[in-house]
């Protein structure tokens, strides 16, 4: 039996660990998703904290923003593994949504949740 | 002068540098001086990712920046020049006698250091290197973003 597809967010501050709990409070969902934050983290120590959250994997790595130190270490991590995907922008709605479809590849996972989290990303009419 | 910072920061090119200074100052440029990210295609491009369009990018090692320095400061586009360490920040300094305000943003803690700020933690070494800096006339400040205070460095090292 393989692993379970896990969910990593990776963010700035405390963002990640709300999003965890806010998946929690509306899904129900335990245990699928652990919160990484680079607060006080040089990039070898938020690799390492990364590193520890994926386990032996596989993992999509949820990153808040399109660049920068969050970034940086999940695709270091990612590279040439194919049990690892990245997926950046996070947002609640593609967690959600990745909560309930794990039973897929780690690329697939990604490309469902960027297509979700792009899909609630709207002006609605006031 | 068109160079409106010198940082160190061992994140390089991140969030705080992008937006946090990058917006306020309209930065146009960044220089990255780091030998290993200078030879590495793949590093570059990772960095490269967390830069809006509208700011260039520049890969520099250090003998190239001692050496191009002058020329971007001379530059009518306002720029921020970023090193990983402080012992490249101090040979761009001594290798050029252009660096005049020395701003550390995020030194972060490993074996040996110990914290002096939130974001800064030091060996006694570099401690020292930011002492003799100062020494040299240099203004060595601890500010991980505008809206913070400056910290002068005989406050933490």
């Amino acid at each position: 039996m393989s692993e379970p597809l896990r969910g990593v967010i990776v963010s700035h501050a405390a963002l990640a660990q709300a999003l965890v709990s806010a998946v929690r409070a509306i899904a129900g969902v335990d245990g699928a998703l652990t919160p990484v934050s680079n607060d006080g983290c040089d990039s070898g120590a938020l690799s390492a904290r990364i590193a520890e959250a994926i386990g032996p994997g596989p993992a999509v790595l949820f990153v808040d923003l399109p660049g920068g130190s969050c970034l940086t270490s999940a695709v270091r991590l990612a590279k040439g593994r194919a049990e690892i995907a990245v997926v950046t922008g996070v947002n609640l709605a593609m967690l959600l949504d990745f909560v309930f479809h794990r039973d897929v590849s780690p690329e697939q996972a990604a490309r469902r949740a960027a297509d979700a989290g792009g899909k609630a990303i709207r002006v609605p009419a006031a | 002068m068109s160079i409106a910072l010198y940082r160190v920061d061992d994140r390089l090119i991140h969030g705080q540098v992008v937006v946090g200074w990058g917006q306020p100052l309209d930065a146009a440029f960044i220089v990255l001086v780091d030998d290993e990210v200078r030879g590495n295609d793949w590093e570059q491009d990772l960095y490269r990712m967390g830069v809006p369009p509208h700011i260039d990018v520049v890969f520099a090692s250090v003998s190239e920046a001692i050496r191009l320095l002058a020329q971007w400061e001379a530059e009518p586009r306002i720029g921020i020049v970023l090193t990983g360490d402080i012992d490249t920040m101090d040979a761009l300094a001594a290798g050029t006698g252009r660096v005049h305000h020395v701003n550390i943003g995020g030194v972060h803690h490993r074996a040996g250091r110990s914290e002096r700020l939130r974001y800064v933690y030091l060996t006694d070494a570099e401690a020292a290197r930011l002492r003799g800096l100062a020494a040299r006339g240099v203004e060595v400040t601890a500010q991980d973003v505008p809206t913070a205070r400056a910290v002068p460095v005989g406050e933490f090292a």
